[in-house]
């Protein structure tokens, strides 16, 4: 029985990663939202790996939280284990990685949004997106209730008709065990929308009291903590870590693997979505890497009150018991128990070349869509499409110009114009190679890029913004001082280079000079700076990287400028590809379907040729003159 | 786009020895200034515009003389692309124009894009909008033609040295990338002496490339042309003759089949790629050699058949043989030996041919050269033999790709003396990357993510 269950102004279907971060961005820009999740035990749940960061994603999260998001502030309560990776490598590729205390992250997040204004979480499958003459109405649930709305987000993840595939075992659901959203995939091919089918999977979970991690090595984390959000005081970081811990594959696990490889489901025919390069499952490497003669494998804490542990790199679908004979060939897991199989999951999701850059699609107005359903693979790259996707919706209820960032402003930029733009044949996951502008687009830095941006979104408070107004300052003065301050050949400063393996000075220099050598650094150079103010370390680190990396960073912020001359010339939205005289037929079709806000964008559309875009620009000048 | 300074020759391929390099945008005055030195030492910024001036090009860096030229300079908006304008007008010849362009490049202009001159005419409202589709055609036509050109010059080796090189470029920085985007998997480290040794071999092949670029014989498609006839007619002496008259110095480039070497050079500005039998330098004896077949197969494939005969001998089967294996093709039919006694009926030779194919020489004593080579020009240039001959306009574009990519490949060399860690490193690799892959058309699109995953076994 259908009823009508009142209005609100935005519904967020889908209560993981993304879904959290776009029903905060809403509730937190004055607008009421209704989350539905089809467990509200699930929220932000992490199915998969328990960590949030790493390489390129722990760009993401601090962008998310120079923007005002939350995953930041999140993983910084609720940490088991935090890690800066590549420290030995240059300062764009440094990227913060943090153990999550699963649990304790899904019951923090959950307590965030209860405690947010405007915000209201209801448990329930959304069955139905109620469009009239191509707008969004509202939505239906399973139970027959009619909320009426203005902008609707789907942030499904993986639910979408979701299979976990086991071996010969295949049932129909979502991960770990909940329900699938069974309808939502009708009502949108109903609405004409283009749909994949994507796989991906988990491995194991074991007994802690079952491994004997003595005979593994021993990963702890760092000394230091950098927390991820910007916001989070040093000091309210520390506790007790959590070590992971390392062991190997051997022949023998490899052994049983090619041995029941007719047993998989992937090998047998049984799944055909697209699965992931990025993760691998190990029946897959032992395939594609047959010469390596032992494979990594990293066990991982998930929670403080649990003793489950994950079974990173043994990501499989292979029978029970082939995956438990497998496991009980490495070192320490020869009598472990498994708490929970690893599996293959596979979902529906979008073409997310369906979508505009604010994540909207450009067929459905007030219907936007972020997270796994948009094609990509991750936590964080499913909570920066959703505070993306939750801005623009309440930019567009504020009537406010669409909020796109581009690929040299971050990381989420180049995310969702990979997106969008090229689109994706398998779940698409961030990488810092994706990055073109990636000495601009650190990690350190990501306040500094976007702070701003999210404080005239309205989502960051002006007490940080004042913050970095001032950092910034602080920063430029400093390196100011730093190259007009000179250095003699005083014994002092001799005696100081000497101690770091620093050649002696023959003649008098800078101390911006000093410090772009490679052996030294701004905290070193202290001892031959008497005058330095009291800096805090944020703004020191600032410092150190501008001018150590100015040559290079100076060389990116020019071909950024040559990039943006094309990003700025817009494509009117009523253009009709049709139109355009001469244009060949696949840049016709491209074109139209992708729809390209800038002249920059589509220039990257595969099938584009610089020609096509030479007559794009002669049409639009064209059409301008007939317009005056 | 629309806002750096280009360049391009003006003027089209193979007409004489004068070209006019075209230089449009802001900075197209200061460019002008740091490489021409006019007679009375005037900088041209500081003339009025519409003036002709008289003097040098000047390579900067060298002080080398490159050309005695005339430049016209005509500043914005009255100009053609109501940018700044400079036209050089070169005297030196074919090779001399590409040398000055390649010059202007090098001041940091770039080539202009097929069409890109009207374009920004129309776009900064010089042409009128009833003009708008002309413009598009043209700049379609224009591509079509490069795009032609640079597919036929790209047909062998140089298109395959350059994705060699690019398959090593890719592979170095996938390894890179792999270690960065992955630093907890046991795969073993580029170390820095590694990639300053790959590095520094890389560079080594991307200059042999330029100065190949340089002579024009690697990246040159010619007229292809062979010589036949029968032994002992003095085929290897014309082939001797034709490439002591050329300019460029010429080396044996192995061609794409095993059985045939190819001669390039460039007679009275007209390539030519002469297909010589493998390595037998001393007789050039196509039929002998390979038999009728083989010269069958290699007269179907070229685009101009020098036929030779000897005056001092009459008409042999073997010349017979000949002339019924080039019905269809573009010939000139040679008679060698005139210096000898006479017995050749000429008359013969006309019922094969036409009276204008056929020319009188003796390689010997140095006679009638002259007029093969004017015959050659002639045809060349009134179209009647058709070559792939953008080539020039291409090979610009390639030279200057290649120049960039060394010097991407010199900054990584810098880069590791600076001790700068490997994502720096990476940046200018794979710029090296990009920059060849101009040349040959490829873009990097997914391929370094993709070498990432097939080169090393990696995930969660």
């Amino acid at each position: 029985m259908k009823y009508n269950a009142g209005n609100v102004d935005v519904v967020v279907i889908g209560g993981g990663h993304a879904g959290c971060e776009a029903a905060l961005a809403t509730a937190r820009l004055g607008f009421s939202t209704l989350m539905f999740a089809i467990s509200l035990d699930s929220i932000a749940m992490m199915p998969c790996n328990p960590n949030i960061g790493g390489t390129s994603k722990g760009h993401l999260v601090r962008e998310i939280d120079a923007l005002g998001g939350e995953m930041g502030k999140n993983i910084d309560k609720t940490y088991l284990q935090s890690k800066m990776l590549n420290t030995g490598k240059g300062p764009a590729v440094h990227s913060l990685r943090a153990q999550a205390d699963k649990i304790k992250y899904s019951l923090e997040m959950k307590k965030t949004l209860e405690s947010t204004e405007n915000l209201r979480i209801c448990q329930g499958e959304v069955t139905n997106i109620l469009v009239e003459n191509k707008k969004v109405m509202g939505i239906e649930t399973l139970n027959g209730a009619i909320y009426h709305c203005k902008a609707v987000i789907i942030a499904t993840g993986t639910y979408l008709k979701a299979r976990c595939v086991c071996g010969e075992t295949s049932i129909q659901s979502g991960p770990n065990g909940l329900q699938p959203a069974t309808h939502l995939t009708q009502c949108l091919r109903d609405l004409g929308m283009e749909l994949y089918r994507f796989k991906t999977g988990t491995p194991a979970r074991l007994d802690g009291k079952s491994i004997d991690f003595s005979k593994m090595i021993e990963q702890p984390g760092d000394p230091h903590i950098v927390p991820f959000s910007f916001g989070t005081p040093r000091q309210s970081l520390h506790r007790e870590q959590i070590s992971c811990w390392l062991t190997y594959t051997n022949e023998k696990t490899h052994e049983i693997i090619r041995k029941n490889l007719h047993r998989s489901p992937m090998y047998g025919g049984d799944i055909k979505g697209t699965g992931v390069r990025y993760c691998p499952s190990i029946e897959d490497k032992i395939v594609r890497f047959a010469d390596k003669e032992k494979h990594q494998v990293f066990l991982e804490p998930e929670s403080e009150y649990n003793n489950e542990w994950y079974v990173q790199g043994m990501s499989s679908s292979l029978p029970e018991d082939v995956q438990i004979a497998m496991l009980r060939t490495l070192p320490g897991l020869e009598h472990c128990q498994v708490m929970r199989i690893g599996y293959a999951i596979e979902y529906d999701c979008l073409n997310p070349l369906q979508l505009k850059p604010t994540l909207e699609f450009h067929d459905i107005d007030g219907l936007f869509s972020a997270g796994q359903i948009n094609g990509s693979s991750g936590y964080e790259e499913a909570a920066a499409q959703g505070l993306i996707a939750g801005i623009n919706a309440a930019r567009k209820l504020q009537k406010k110009e669409p909020f796109i960032l581009d690929r040299s402003e971050g990381y989420i930029g180049v995310l969702i114009d990979d997106l969008v733009t090229k689109g994706t044949k398998e779940p698409y996951r961030m990488m810092t190679s994706r990055a073109e502008y990636r000495l601009l687009l650190r990690q350190d830095n990501a306040d500094l890029r976007l702070m701003e941006r999210g404080y005239e979104v309205g989502l960051v408070s002006k007490e940080r913004y004042e913050y970095i107004v001032q950092k910034k300052e602080k920063i430029q003065e400093e390196i100011q001082r730093l190259r007009s301050t000179n250095v003699g050949t005083s014994a002092v400063v001799q005696e100081c280079l000497k101690k770091y393996g620093s050649t002696p000075l023959k003649s008098g220099t800078t101390l911006e000079e000093l410090l772009r050598r490679p052996e030294l650094d701004y905290v070193k150079l202290a001892e031959i700076d008497p005058k330095r103010p009291d800096l805090p370390w944020d703004v020191q680190e600032q410092v150190n990287i501008q001018v150590k990396y100015e040559g290079y960073i100076t060389r990116q912020m020019n071909q950024v400028k040559q990039f943006k001359k094309l990003e700025t010339k817009m494509i009117p939205l009523d253009i009709n590809y049709e139109d355009v005289y001469s244009l060949r037929l696949e840049a016709k079709q491209k074109l139209s379907k992708i729809r390209p806000v800038s002249i920059g964008q589509a220039s990257r559309i595969s099938g584009v040729s610089p020609a096509d875009i030479s007559v794009l620009l002669v049409y639009l000048e064209q059409r301008r003159r007939k317009k005056q | 786009m629309m806002d750096h300074t280009i360049a391009a020759i003006a003027t089209p391929p193979g007409i004489g020895g004068i070209g006019i390099i075209r230089i449009s945008g802001g900075e197209a005055l200061s460019i002008i200034d740091q490489i021409f030195k006019s007679k009375s030492n005037k900088k041209l910024v500081e003339q009025p515009s519409h003036t002709i001036h008289y003097g040098w090009i000047i390579n900067p860096d060298t002080e080398e003389i490159i050309d005695e030229v005339l430049v016209m300079m005509m500043k914005g908006p009255h100009t053609y692309t109501r940018e700044d304008v400079v036209e050089i007008n070169c005297h030196g010849g074919r090779i001399v124009i590409q040398k000055v362009l390649q010059l202007v490049l090098q001041q940091g202009v770039q080539l202009a894009e097929p069409g890109e001159f009207t374009k920004r005419a129309f776009l900064n409202g010089r042409i009128d909008l009833s003009q708008a589709e002309a413009v598009i055609d043209i700049i379609n036509a224009q591509t079509e033609l490069s795009l032609q050109s640079s597919i036929s010059q790209l047909g062998g080796t140089l298109s395959e040295k350059v994705r060699e090189l690019r398959q090593e470029l890719l592979e170095m920085i996938a390894h890179i990338e792999a270690s960065i985007d992955y630093p907890e998997y046991d795969m073993e480290e580029l170390t820095y002496e590694t990639v300053e040794n790959n590095t520094k071999e890389l560079l080594q092949k991307v200059h042999y490339l330029i100065q190949t670029a340089d002579t024009g014989r690697m990246i040159r498609e010619g007229i292809q042309t062979v010589i036949v006839g029968k032994p002992n007619v003095g085929k290897s002496s014309l082939l001797n003759a034709l490439l002591r008259e050329q300019r460029a110095i010429v080396t044996d480039i192995p061609g794409t089949t095993r059985d045939v070497l190819e001669e390039y050079l460039t007679i009275q500005g007209v390539p030519l790629k002469i297909m010589d039998t493998a390595g037998i330098r001393d007789t050039v004896d196509i039929v002998e050699q390979i038999g009728v077949e083989k010269s069958k197969e290699w007269i179907e494939k070229a685009d101009l058949v020098l036929v030779m005969l000897d005056a001092s001998t009459s008409i042999t089967e073997e010349d017979k043989q000949i002339f019924n294996l080039i019905q269809g093709k573009q010939v000139i039919v040679l008679i060698n030996k005139t210096d000898l006694p006479r017995k050749l009926n000429i008359e013969d030779v006309y019922s094969y041919v036409n009276k204008e194919q056929v020319l009188e020489l003796s390689v010997k004593e140095d006679l009638g050269l002259d007029q093969l080579e004017d015959r050659l020009k002639e045809l060349f240039f009134s179209g009647d033999i058709q070559v792939k001959d953008h080539v020039f306009i291409t090979n610009v574009r390639h030279k200057d790709s290649l120049l960039k990519a060394k010097k991407s490949l010199e900054t990584v060399l810098e880069t590791i003396s600076l001790a700068m860690p490997e994502d720096c490193l990476s940046i200018d690799l794979q710029s090296a990357y990009e920059y060849l892959g101009e040349i040959t058309g490829d873009t990097v699109g997914e391929s370094i993510i993709n070498q990432i995953f097939s080169q090393f076994c990696l995930g969660k």
